[in-house]
């Protein structure tokens, strides 16, 4: 709770800070803030699964919590300092991004600690709306419109949904706090719509990670919405989703039906591969990235079906993926700055032009590809060997001919960077985007060399 | 001391190049490769005098993994190889001059580096990670500096990165299948494993896409040919000196053992593929007419009788196949090196362009024929050992074995002496062919000194990696 309520406190702070004519050190002031949250949260670490009862039971301070927290939290760091430059362009709206992040930000922390349905609901829309707003954040761009206008449409279609799922799950149990219904959901004889309201909670869920076939607003949203907010969306709301997902199912059911798992056995298989197939033909690099963000989600999805071991699992992947996210974007933002669009031909011979990058851009797909020394490796890893103990053979042999697949894309990319001239002379890059980039890929890798820094902290 | 020092200079190395500078680069990656060989040489002394110098140490708790390496004789050969090849290659590039050298030169040490290591690890996720690791470089190498048209050269390298990404995925997955029933990924609890037949049949068809991709076998080869035509001499080098005795010896080491029941069933089958290699890279090479291409199907040929030798799961086939791949490995290495060697003069590589070299440079036609001579295991080189164990071990399981893989020896002679005819001999050609440098002697000459000693005297060979065959048909034959 004190995480949440700082970071609240910082978000107003940044709206007022527009009074005060704050705008050149709001990014640095937010960033000191964020970290003093992320002590704060680190700081909880040792607090475990203790009710706080002063909050009427609607949040919980959880090792799960206090550790998706600190993700998210070192996450927004990132995209702040990214901000900076992004919103050149803008001056006079820029205290009010960088606020609105810090929102997002706290839907997230309050999506990974809630105890009670309300609270998650708050979480996600608040995380939600945020969103849109971001994703039309370019007033002035057509696709920038489209793509709020989207994602804001088919967003509260799948809030709506897990509303009317919470609705079912409190009409067959009679409660909105996750420990009753986890008690009441052991025992026999709840009613039918108990299980047709977890269905439906899950499906807006799974909108929200965009696996398929709840995919489809993905793409175009990914493609129109700012480089930046696209980053957000594929790597920190993914994330949240992906953990609020894993909280939810592991909160209310005791164990997963052989039905359930089949679904998710299917979901996992389907979004892996479409998402694949369909990053294979894009030429715009977010679009790709965005199918491939849709595979990823599938391989996330494998770990839910080892529901009672996977939260380490979980993180360790988010991590890897997000991590790998943040450093490709900031490459691409930065590559992508001054062009009309974000095709494969502008990052042609990045290789010469700036080594540093293209090694930067190589190292996180290598990673979402699963190469080692990255931390993806180990991360698909750890899903694969989960899986194959809990028997399901036939998802890692599709999560690996997807991995095969995957390097096809790619490597598309890679060979762009090093194969291809460039047609441009030398940019100079600012300072954020290269430490935002280096940082980002150094930390994948030192995950990757010492997994057990993450695998072994939820155990 | 023990192996880590040596991956670990192996490791320096490489980062020492990447910021010695371009002017610098390939003379900083040469020390490092040639310390590393002095140290591997070092090593091996106090392995003979039966010092421990394996090592172990936990790194990750869960799923359990260790930083475990092994150093018996197979281990060792396989890293002598391997330092030994190294400072070799780097040498021959002396006379080439590349883009970002530093680059380049930083990522061969690395791939040393990391082959070296597959040759030590004892634990199966640590052995998967230096064997995946080994890829990237060649990747780069192959891709970046390459030769030929871009586009060709880039459809190669990716189907090669993709047809071993794919074989080495469904290891992984092997891996994570045997580390649920053992509980650890450690050699020797892997080796204990007692596995039903159908388990072993998955097992070792896994591990089987993995390694006949990279070795390769038929007809798992079609991204071979294009690949070592398309990358540097130095990338091929490594490829085919180097690289695909990974893919041998991990028959040997984690196949074969983890699965020996399967092994046995399809004895017949195994060998039968691996001979069909034998038959198929002789025809196709006597067609060839470009050198590096020709050079890549008798390779093909040559590693399919090794690939036999190691499932015939007797002790001559194994031990066999490990001198081969020592000789193999070193004769190819020359081979295309004296093709590179011709390209510096003449830049072409087609056979049919080239011819009459002979008269003008007396020293590397000589060295040229030893290498050519070698290479269909003329007796009194190390090659003429190697193949003689192997098709020895065949006719120990089936004479017809034998007496098919042995037309390796008649066909190569055939198509090695028809090249060697076509490229040297013949009329004087009008082009200037200067003799070979000095540093191109010192490979040529490290090279055949070293096949030909052995040839005479191949006890050291034998007495290192006997023991260490006799433990693993031990555990074979369980």
């Amino acid at each position: 709770m004190q995480v949440l309520i700082t970071i609240v406190s910082l978000g107003v702070f940044c709206l007022l800070a527009e009074i005060f004519n704050l705008r050149k050190l709001l990014v640095p002031i937010t960033v000191i803030g964020l970290l003093a949250v992320l002590g704060i949260s680190l700081n909880l670490w040792s607090i475990d699964s203790s009710i706080d009862t002063n909050y009427l039971n609607m949040m919980a301070t959880t090792k799960f919590s206090s550790a998706f927290s600190s993700l998210f939290i070192v996450l927004t760091i990132f995209i702040l300092l990214l901000s900076d430059d992004f919103y050149k362009d803008i001056p006079t709206k820029f205290s009010d991004f960088i606020a609105i992040k810090i929102f997002l930000l706290a839907g997230a922390v309050a999506m990974v600690s809630f105890t009670n349905l309300a609270m998650f609901f708050l979480g996600i829309e608040i995380l939600s709306i945020s969103l849109y707003i971001l994703a039309a954040s370019r007033r002035l761009d057509i696709k920038s419109n489209e793509a709020g206008m989207k994602y804001f449409l088919m967003g509260s279609f799948a809030s709506g949904i897990i509303l009317f799922g919470i609705c079912l799950v409190y009409g067959a149990t009679g409660y909105f706090n996750l420990e009753e219904i986890y008690a009441l959901s052991q025992g026999i004889g709840l009613p039918t719509w108990f299980p047709i309201g977890v269905t439906l909670i899950v499906i807006g869920m799974l909108f929200k990670i965009a696996a398929a076939p709840f995919h489809f607003w993905a793409p175009d949203v990914y493609e129109g919405s700012p480089a930046l907010t696209t980053a957000i969306m594929s790597t920190l709301a993914k994330v949240v989703a992906m953990a609020t997902l894993y909280k939810l199912l592991s909160g209310m059911t005791v164990a997963l039906g052989y039905k359930v798992e089949l679904l998710i056995v299917i979901i996992s298989i389907l979004s892996m591969t479409i998402g694949n197939i369909m990053a294979l033909r894009q030429k715009n690099v977010k679009r790709m990235l965005a199918f491939s963000g849709i595979s990823h989600a599938g391989f996330m999805l494998m770990a839910l079906l080892t529901l009672s071991t996977a939260a380490s699992t979980l993180l360790y992947y988010t991590t890897a993926y997000a991590l790998a996210g943040i450093a490709a974007f900031a490459v691409i933002i930065m590559v992508t700055k001054n062009k009309e669009n974000e095709n494969i031909e502008n990052f042609n011979g990045l290789g010469k032009t700036n080594p540093l990058m293209a090694a930067v851009l190589t190292a996180s797909l290598l990673s979402m590809a699963g190469i080692p020394i990255f931390s993806g490796f180990f991360a698909k890893f750890m899903l694969f060997s989960d899986t194959v103990k809990a028997g399901f053979l036939i998802v890692v042999i599709a999560g690996v001919i997807n991995s095969i697949i995957s390097v096809g894309y790619y490597f598309k990319l890679i060979l762009a960077m090093y194969t291809k001239e460039s047609n441009e002379e030398k940019v100079s890059i600012p300072f954020a985007y290269t430490i935002v980039a280096i940082v980002a890929i150094v930390l994948n890798i030192v995950i990757g060399i010492y997994p057990s820094l993450l695998t072994d902290l939820l155990v | 001391m023990d192996v880590t020092t040596l991956l670990i200079l192996l490791l320096i190395g490489a980062v020492a190049t990447l910021v010695s500078g371009d002017k610098l680069a390939s003379k900083v990656a040469l020390l490092f490769s040639l310390v590393a060989f002095g140290l591997s040489i070092n090593l091996l002394l106090q392995f003979n005098q039966g010092t421990d110098i394996g090592f172990v140490s936990n790194w990750i708790a869960n799923p359990k993994v260790a930083l475990a390496l092994k150093a018996d004789g197979l281990s060792m050969a396989m890293v002598l190889l391997t330092t030994a090849l190294t400072p070799l290659i780097i040498l021959s590039s002396f006379g080439n001059s590349f883009n970002n050298s530093k680059n380049f030169y930083a990522l061969v040490l690395f791939m040393a580096f990391a082959m070296a290591g597959t040759f030590l690890a004892a634990d199966g996720l640590l052995y998967y990670i230096f064997w995946e690791l080994a890829l990237i470089p060649i990747y780069f190498i192959a891709l970046i500096w390459g030769n030929g048209d871009v586009d060709e050269r880039k459809k190669a390298v990716v189907k090669f990165f993709i047809y071993t990404l794919a074989g080495s995925l469904f290891m992984l997955v092997g891996f994570a299948y045997l580390y649920s029933k053992a509980g650890s990924f450690l050699l020797e609890d892997l080796y204990k494993l007692e596995l039903s037949n159908q388990e072993q049949f998955w097992i070792f068809f896994a591990f089987f896409l993995a390694y006949a991709i990279k070795i390769p076998i038929i007809p798992f080869h079609t991204w071979q040919a294009k690949v070592y035509q398309k990358a540097p001499t130095v990338g091929t080098m490594l490829l085919s000196g180097i690289m695909l005795k990974m893919g041998l010896y991990s028959v040997i080491r984690w196949q074969l053992p983890i699965a020996p029941d399967a092994a046995k069933e399809y004895m017949p089958i195994l060998i039968g593929l691996s001979i069909a290699g034998v038959i198929y890279g002789s025809v196709v090479a006597l067609r060839q007419k470009d050198l590096k291409k020709l050079l890549a199907y008798s390779s093909l040929a040559h590693v399919g009788l090794i690939a036999a030798g190691c499932y015939t799961l007797t002790a001559d086939g194994l031990n066999g196949a490990v001198y081969q791949m020592i000789a193999h490995g070193f004769v190819i290495v020359g081979l295309f090196f004296a093709a590179e060697v011709i390209f510096r003069r003449f830049e072409t590589r087609k056979i049919d362009e080239l011819g009459g070299i002979r008269s003008q440079a007396s020293g590397f036609t000589s060295m040229f024929m030893i290498l050519v001579l070698a290479s269909v295991a003329l007796p009194g080189t190390y090659n003429f050992v190697g193949e003689f164990t192997v098709l020895y071990s065949l006719s120990q399981v089936n004479i017809w074995f034998a007496v098919i893989g042995g037309t390796t020896i008649i066909l190569g002679a055939y198509y090695m002496l028809k090249m060697f005819q076509n490229v040297m001999l013949g009329e004087t050609n009008t082009k200037v062919f200067a003799d070979v440098t000095v540093s191109e002697a010192i490979v040529f000459v490290a090279i055949i000194g070293f096949l030909l000693f052995l040839g005479l005297y191949p006890k050291p060979i034998n007495n290192l990696v006997n023991p260490a065959i006799k433990e693993i048909l031990a555990v074979i034959n369980r």
